[in-house]
């Protein structure tokens, strides 16, 4: 039972106001993408056992989508932020570098 | 290796020397240096792929490497169930294979794997859903699964714990498969690892594949946590870390591990003989030979390594089935746990060839696991054995998802399992 | 023979005498007994039968650990099978049942297995039964299943209530017993939020009945002191009778609170607390292990703790002449505790070859033998226990001496409590001087940001002492000082098969030293192969007091140590949880509670016919007195499409969708274009999901320049929207647009029929003429002084008004309708006159003729993907190769040859079988219904190239060999021209 902190209510929440969204910074491929590149978008995840970059809704509170730092074999939380970017806040990578020196990126 | 038979004759005569004669069931070999297959993954799966592999198709310089110790993953975690009654064809070929493999699975390996073809229903809670169940028994006739429709009073009749007036949702009829039912999980891993032991395979316990060797887009062998060891064809059959061997491997796979949970009630004597689904309301439940009321429901639906769910879940599926049999009320959950499960993009199995020569993956059976475990290890065995799927594999490659042809399940149910 | 003494007993009121039964015996307790020292003190010793060989069994145990004596307990809708007498307090009218059994619990024919132990060791079942193949299902599996089991199955519902809770804090303390009380008066005197849950009714755990002095007082003072300090801060909370679970995630931690537990006056039985704690304190205690010997199962074999506690805390002798055998000093407090109650110890058998411990000197000053280096051979009696044979512990166990008693206390050491440390992953490091497993204070479970989630303290902690227990809390306390141990894991060292047979490490599972070799031999090496081989550890009482004790053989068996060996997963819950408080109040109404439209009791009040949809239960049809639902369905449909119906459409969604870049939004998200969608128009569009596949479709009305009102289906509503917002939120967040999902604001009803404008020129307002409010738009006005949103839409082919009045006058607007269309014929119509009347017209349904698997091309709606657009959701999934296949099927109307009606879901049969041995198919049915109009069967399916097939027939197999002939046909079937909706 996961607690997150919803960046926009501010209120560190139950999983179950949250609704979970999947692998987070996928770029959208559209018409007159490549097939490799359209099957990557929709496929191939990194389903990572360690640091994860993932989409959730707070959906049973504010109803924002937020994206999350999250280590899938401890659960420990590095952070949460909003999800109008297109890749992590600086300060969230430095301090996943700094608890887990060897993670290998967000990419 | 001969292998001594078992038989009742054979524990008789060992009691009376109190069974002091029996030999190890597998044996336990240090790695070789290089092996024709290499299998990761010693649950029913990996094993399974072994045993056909030599039984069908006579390869017998297997190895089956497994990290921890074999049928510790999802085959020794699961609900047991067996069923076939899927609606698309190519999973109703593998299903219906695998279940008829373990009609005669006790005796072709010569260990009692307990299958139970007690009967299993899928109750039907709303006309949608009714709808549903009946295209599948109509598929099913044609794919030559048998399965019918039955009446609320019919389904009354064999499982009379059910409540079949609601309130909430009403029974309306059920898709029943006559011969779907239970083995004992362990036993299936167990048997299989014998039988394959006995035909000289080695199973590495306690060996943590660290890396994969290729040389030109072919692959050469693995590194592990015994040494490295060379190989032939690679076969990666590892539910829940999937995505962590092909990355090794150098891809990515349509595949996310999640968190499925299961969980008993203490063990009660015997008040339902058949294995009951409720998919409108997510759970099911059946009875074990122990006597435990053994439940189970959907996945989480976030990545998740940890084997640990979350206990919200516990608390909905089990709303959801006291509603179902409201007798249960008053049983106690004696134990929860969780697995990880491969989720893929169509929540189908990946049978395939991989962008490296000659590495092959099964994976991505979700919720279905176990019940596919003699089919899929037939179909990757072959696979394996030919470098090209066979006609049960031919619909599980990678390359459906490029192709948008999809093999979805949940059309016919919310959940499977 | 066991017995009430005639003093003493700390927690039992004798002024409270208590009646029950026992199998249907009447005993008598006291206040403050629980079942089992009730049980026992009305001299019954035997209580059960075990899993496997039904051997009698009694108590071994006084608290969560015990595995045999298990009952059946209350009848009827009340009865609760597996209940465990040692945590079951005793109350007025307790009516208790022995269980697995037959006929009775003196007289067991399942006793046979016994007699045939050698022939059923561990895992025998994977061995034999195998032959013939029918007779596993037939024969064997019936028998084990019957002789498995333990309780009863309850045959009725449940009429009791549960609770569920929340709550928050700093510290969770897990315990009340003297580490966890005063941790928790630390943590509290630090300002600390502190919760502390003990399991049992008393606070203090062991330190009442072991004895010593705390801070000089006696252990029951200086508990009841630091309860009452406790009670009185406001940042304590004190619960008993609440067991902790489970702790599970980022501090998520279950208790499990019996609160009204037979009391019937109202109260939950139980309630279950959801518990989210900064830090958890596991100040759970041990328990101490039995020690391997044979006969260690005769009723009358029980713990040594577990001896005293009976007499000390219950004033109940377990026997008058009690053997302690032991491998430590601790049990030497048992012996005494006999004694000081004038009861005898004819020897104390200790392991050890010396015992000169304070505790072992105090016995021998007492006058009780004290036998060193010596073991129990084996344990006289069946049905009780009447002596001990003695041997050289070192030896195989040739008899020394034969001892007569009634009682064997046993002690092989203690094990630390460490589940709620482990189950959401805290390690445990072996402890050779103890012989245990305790928390490894360096590998503690994680929380959210990587800190601790809990603490250890006291005996689960692996501190045995009381002086080191309350040293951790600065509070100075001494007991007797305890020599060390000596680790036995079978009695006699070099015992032979035979005992080895007869000495239980499981007892309900009967798992015994034997098997647990046998697994080792046969290469089942891991831990968790052993376990689930011989199945030990896996009983009701999940190893608690068996796993140590197996584990510490398998590793001898295998000659390694016992860390390398390591435990079995600890999973929740610590001892076994209702599903009633699992389930809370989540039951029958509350269960899923029903969404309810405005007329929803006006529908149930005409008697309607229900369907789920979603959570909503929406009228199927609306039956007269001795009409069957099919004759409904057709009335209904017959008088729409003749005079007037109305429908609640209600629980359609409907979603506003605002902004400056609101139209570029829609294009997006529809196939079809939005955007040029002229104010005051409707227009049908369909919604795929990324992959291509259909996903909802509905009407899209433009209220204003910048305003949509986006209807969806009536499950998708919560769906749709919640994909809006993450497209406008996580992908085009720079487009600036609003969503507002305004389903339950409107209610919304179809006015469906000829004399539908009739009726609404009727109720007047506005004006509704076809001249001001054409086909597919809209208006706003009101009728009959309803203020309404008129859309003229129709799914049914005829004239037909959507009409959207704000939710709270819903029933009074629908309650208009049919008192102003009485003249009309007007009668409300359910959803299966909706379906028919919009297949009679070739109109899809999401979820009929899609499935998730279907995309707009295979419909026939090429007209509504929008051929000027660069991109909307679906788009390139649509281009690739298996979406443009001309191979997939596509929709067609089905006629059968003979007007029959054609079973749902049947499929069109191809010629031959696939490389699978499946019959080949060309096409299904996805919808089928009896039209009353033309009446005849109608159908609507998917077939292999069906558009360009018209007029050829298919064969669809049906039930028992019936194969239905059905022709290919347009799919409109019902006024193909569309001449009724455009008056």
């Amino acid at each position: 039972m996961l607690t997150l902190t919803c960046p926009y209510c501010g209120v560190t929440v139950e999983e179950t106001e949250l609704a979970p969204g999947g692998e987070a910074h996928l770029k959208r491929f559209g018409p007159g993408a490549s097939d490799e590149d359209f099957e990557g978008y929709l496929f191939a995840r990194k389903n990572p056992k360690g640091v994860h970059f993932e989409r959730w809704r707070h959906a049973y509170g504010c109803g924002k989508w937020f994206l999350a730092a999250r280590c899938t074999a401890t659960l420990e939380v590095f952070g949460t932020y909003p999800a109008q970017t297109t890749e992590p806040p600086a300060e969230l990578i430095a301090k996943i570098n700094e608890k887990r020196p060897n993670w290998g990126g967000w990419k | 290796m001969a292998l001594r038979r078992y038989s009742m004759f054979a524990v008789a005569r060992e009691a009376l020397r109190f069974h002091a004669g029996w030999e190890r069931a597998w044996q336990s070999p240090a790695p070789k240096k290089r092996y024709d297959v290499v299998i990761v993954g010693a649950g029913g799966h990996g094993l399974a792929t072994a045993y056909y592999l030599g039984k069908v198709h006579g390869i017998t310089n297997v190895a089956v490497i497994e990290k921890g110790w074999l049928g510790g993953g999802n085959t020794g975690r699961n609900t047991t169930i067996i069923r076939s009654n899927y609606l698309q064809d190519p999973s109703a070929a593998i299903y219906e294979k695998a279940r008829s493999l373990y009609e005669d699975l006790s005796q072709d390996l010569n260990y009692n794997v307990m299958f139970s073809p007690r009967g299993l229903l899928m109750l039907a809670q709303s006309e949608h859903e009714m709808r549903g169940y009946k295209r599948t028994v109509y598929a099913n006739n044609l794919q030559g699964v048998e399965t019918r429709w039955i009446t609320p009073s019919e389904v009354k009749d064999l499982v009379p714990i059910v409540n079949i007036d609601g309130p909430r949702y009403p029974v309306l009829g059920a898709l029943y498969q006559e011969r779907g039912g239970t083995a004992r999980h362990d036993a299936v891993a167990w048997g299989y690892a014998r039988a394959c032991s006995a035909m000289g395979m080695d199973i590495i316990q306690q060996c943590e594949v660290t890396g994969v060797r290729t040389a030109n887009g072919k692959v050469q062998g693995v590194e592990t946590t015994k040494g490295s060891i060379d190989c032939g064809k690679l076969a990666i059959v590892v539910a829940g870390h999937s995505s962590v061997l092909a990355e090794m491997a150098g891809f990515r796979l349509p595949i996310e591990s999640m968190a499925l949970q299961a969980w008993v009630s203490e063990p009660i004597k015997p008040c339902m003989d058949v294995v009951v689904m409720a998919n409108l309301v997510h759970g099911y439940m059946s009875q074990s030979d122990k006597g435990e009321m053994v439940i189970g429901g959907g996945t989480d639906g976030f990545n998740n390594y940890t084997q640990r769910g979350s206990w919200h879940h516990v608390e909905e599926t089990t709303r959801a089935l006291i509603e179902t049999f409201p007798i249960i009320s008053r049983l106690k959950m004696l134990r929860q746990w969780g697995g990880i499960v491969d989720m893929t993009g169509d929540r189908s199995p990946i049978l395939s060839k991989t962008p490296v020569e000659n590495v092959f993956v099964n994976c991505g059976w979700g919720t279905g696991g176990f019940k596919s475990i003699p089919g899929s290890g037939w179909a990757m065995a072959e696979l394996v054995a030919k470098g090209e799927p066979g006609p049960l594999a031919a619909d599980f490659g990678l390359n459906r998802f490029k192709e948008g042809r999809f093999i979805d399940e949940s059309v016919a149910a919310g959940v499977a399992h | 023979m066991s017995t009430r003494l005639a003093k003493g007993g700390r927690l039992i009121d004798r002024a409270k005498p208590l009646n029950f039964t026992f199998n249907g015996k009447p005993m008598r307790g006291y206040a403050g007994d629980t079942l089992a020292s009730a049980l026992l003190g009305a001299g019954q010793v035997m209580l059960g039968r075990s899993f496997k060989y039904h051997r009698p069994r009694g108590l071994v145990a006084s608290g969560a650990e015990e595995p045999n004596a298990l009952v059946n307990l209350g009848r009827n809708n009340r009865h609760e099978p597996d209940q465990r007498t040692t945590t079951t307090e005793l109350f007025e009218g307790a009516e208790a049942t022995s269980q697995n059994h037959w006929p009775s619990l003196e007289f067991d024919v399942g006793a046979i297995n016994d007699t045939f132990y050698r022939f059923l060791p561990a895992g025998f079942y994977y061995k034999t039964f195998m032959a013939p193949r029918f007779a596993w299902k037939h024969v064997f599996e019936p028998i084990i299943r019957q002789s498995a089991g333990l309780g009863a199955a309850p045959k009725e519902a449940d009429p009791d209530r549960y609770e569920q809770a929340y709550d928050y804090c700093d510290v969770l303390v897990v315990g009340g017993g003297v580490a966890g009380l005063a941790a928790a008066l630390t943590e509290a005197r630090a300002g600390k939020r502190v919760i502390v849950m003990e399991q049992t009714a008393h606070w203090g755990g062991r330190a009442p009945v072991d004895g010593g002095q705390i801070d000089g007082q006696e252990p029951e003072a200086w508990v009841a002191a630091a309860v009452e300090t406790l009670s009185g801060m406001a940042n304590v909370r004190l619960m008993l009778r609440t067991m902790a679970a489970g702790l599970h995630d980022h501090g998520y931690a279950i208790g499990y609170q019996s609160v009204g537990e037979h009391a019937a006056d109202g109260r939950p039985r139980h309630r279950l607390w959801r518990v989210r704690a900064g830090l958890t304190i596991t100040a759970s205690g041990a328990i101490e292990r039995p020690i391997a010997f044979s006969g260690n199962d005769v009723p009358g074999v029980m713990l040594a703790s577990a001896v005293r506690d009976y007499i000390v805390n219950w004033a109940v002798s377990p026997g008058d002449r009690v053997v302690v055998v032991t491998n430590n000093d601790d049990a030497y407090r048992t012996a005494l505790a006999v004694q000081a109650a004038g009861l005898t110890v004819p020897a104390i058998i200790d392991a050890r070859e010396a015992a000169t411990g304070e505790l072992p000197e105090l016995a021998r000053a007492r006058g009780i033998k004290v036998m060193t280096g010596r073991g129990v051979a084996k344990v006289l009696g069946r049905k009780s226990v009447t002596g001990v044979e003695i041997c050289a512990q070192a030896g195989e166990g040739g008899v020394i001496e034969t001892v007569a008693c009634d009682c064997v206390a046993m002690s092989g050491g203690w094990s630390p409590v460490v589940h709620l440390w482990s189950h959401c992953g805290g390690k445990l490091v072996w402890d050779d001087a103890a012989a245990m497993f305790r928390p490894d204070a360096a590998r503690p479970p994680t929380g959210a940001a990587g800190e601790p989630l809990a603490r250890v303290v006291g005996a689960a902690n692996g501190l045995l002492q009381l002086g080191t227990i309350m040293d951790e809390a600065g509070i100075p306390a001494v007991s007797e000082v305890e020599a060390p141990l000596l680790p036995v894991w079978v009695m006699p060292a070099g015992a032979k098969e035979k005992l080895k047979f007869k000495a239980f490490l499981d007892y309900q599972n009967d798992v015994k030293v034997s098997d647990v070799q046998l697994a080792a031999r046969e290469g089942y090496e891991s831990v968790e192969h052993t376990k689930r081989y011989t199945t030990l550890g896996m009983a009701s009482d999940q190893g608690k007091l068996s796993n140590i004790n197996g584990l510490a053989i398998l590793s001898d068996a295998l000659g390694r140590p016992i860390p390398v060996t390591g435990t079995t997963t600890f999973r929740p819950p610590y001892t076994p949880i209702s599903f009633g408080a699992v389930t809370g109040e989540a039951r029958g109404e509350l269960f899923q509670p029903l969404r309810r439209t405005p007329m929803h009791g006006w529908h149930e009040a005409k008697g309607a016919h229900w369907e789920p949809v979603g959570l909503w239960r929406r009228p199927y049809c609306y039956p007269k007195a001795g009409e069957s639902h099919r004759t409904a369905v057709n009335r209904e449909i017959v008088n729409t499409r003749t005079n007037v119906g109305l429908l609640d459409a209600s629980t359609l969604g409907k979603i506003v969708v605002k902004g400056p870049d609101a139209g570029r939004f829609l294009d997006m998200l529809y196939t079809n274009m939005m955007s040029n969608l002229g104010v005051g128009k409707c227009r049908y569009g369909l919604m795929c999901n990324e992959n291509g596949f259909l996903s909802d479709d509905g009407v899209v009305v433009r209220l204003s320049e910048d305003t949509w009102l986006c209807h969806t289906t009536s499950g998708g509503a919560d769906r749709i929207h919640g994909w809006m917002e993450d497209w406008l939120q996580c992908e085009w967040w720079d487009w600036k647009v609003y969503t507002a999902n305004l389903t339950e604001q409107y209610a919304q009803v179809a006015v469906v029929g000829p004399k539908a404008r009739m009726l609404l020129e009727k109720l007047g307002g506005m004006d509704v003429s076809k001249e001001a409010l054409p086909f597919m738009t809209y208006a706003e006005g009101t009728l009959g002084g309803f203020p309404v949103r008129v859309f003229r839409i129709s799914f049914s082919g005829e004239l037909s008004y959507e009409i959207a009045v704000p939710a709270n006058m819903g029933l009074a607007f629908w309650e208009a309708l049919n008192a102003a269309g009485e003249e009309f014929g007007v009668m409300p119509y359910g959803t299966e006159g909706l379906h028919v009347m919009r297949a009679e017209k070739g109109f899809i349904m999401i979820g009929d003729e899609t499935d998730g698997t279907v995309i707009p091309q295979d419909l026939g709606l090429g007209w509504a993907i929008s051929k000027k657009k660069e991109d909307y959701l679906g788009k390139r999934a649509q281009e690739r190769s298996y979406m443009t296949d001309p191979k997939r099927w596509k929709l067609v109307g089905l006629e059968t040859l003979d007007g029959s009606v054609l079973p749902d879901g049947v499929y069109a049969v191809a010629e031959g079988h696939n490389a699978n041995g499946q019959r080949n198919t060309q096409g299904r049915v996805t919808s089928t219904y009896y039209s009353p109009m033309l009446k005849r069967g109608i159908a609507m399916g998917l077939v292999l190239n069906g558009p360009d097939r018209m007029g050829e027939v298919l064969e669809f197999p049906g039930d028992k060999g019936a194969v239905f002939k059905a022709k290919i046909v347009d799919p409109v079937f019902y006024d193909k021209e569309g001449e009724k909706a455009n008056v």
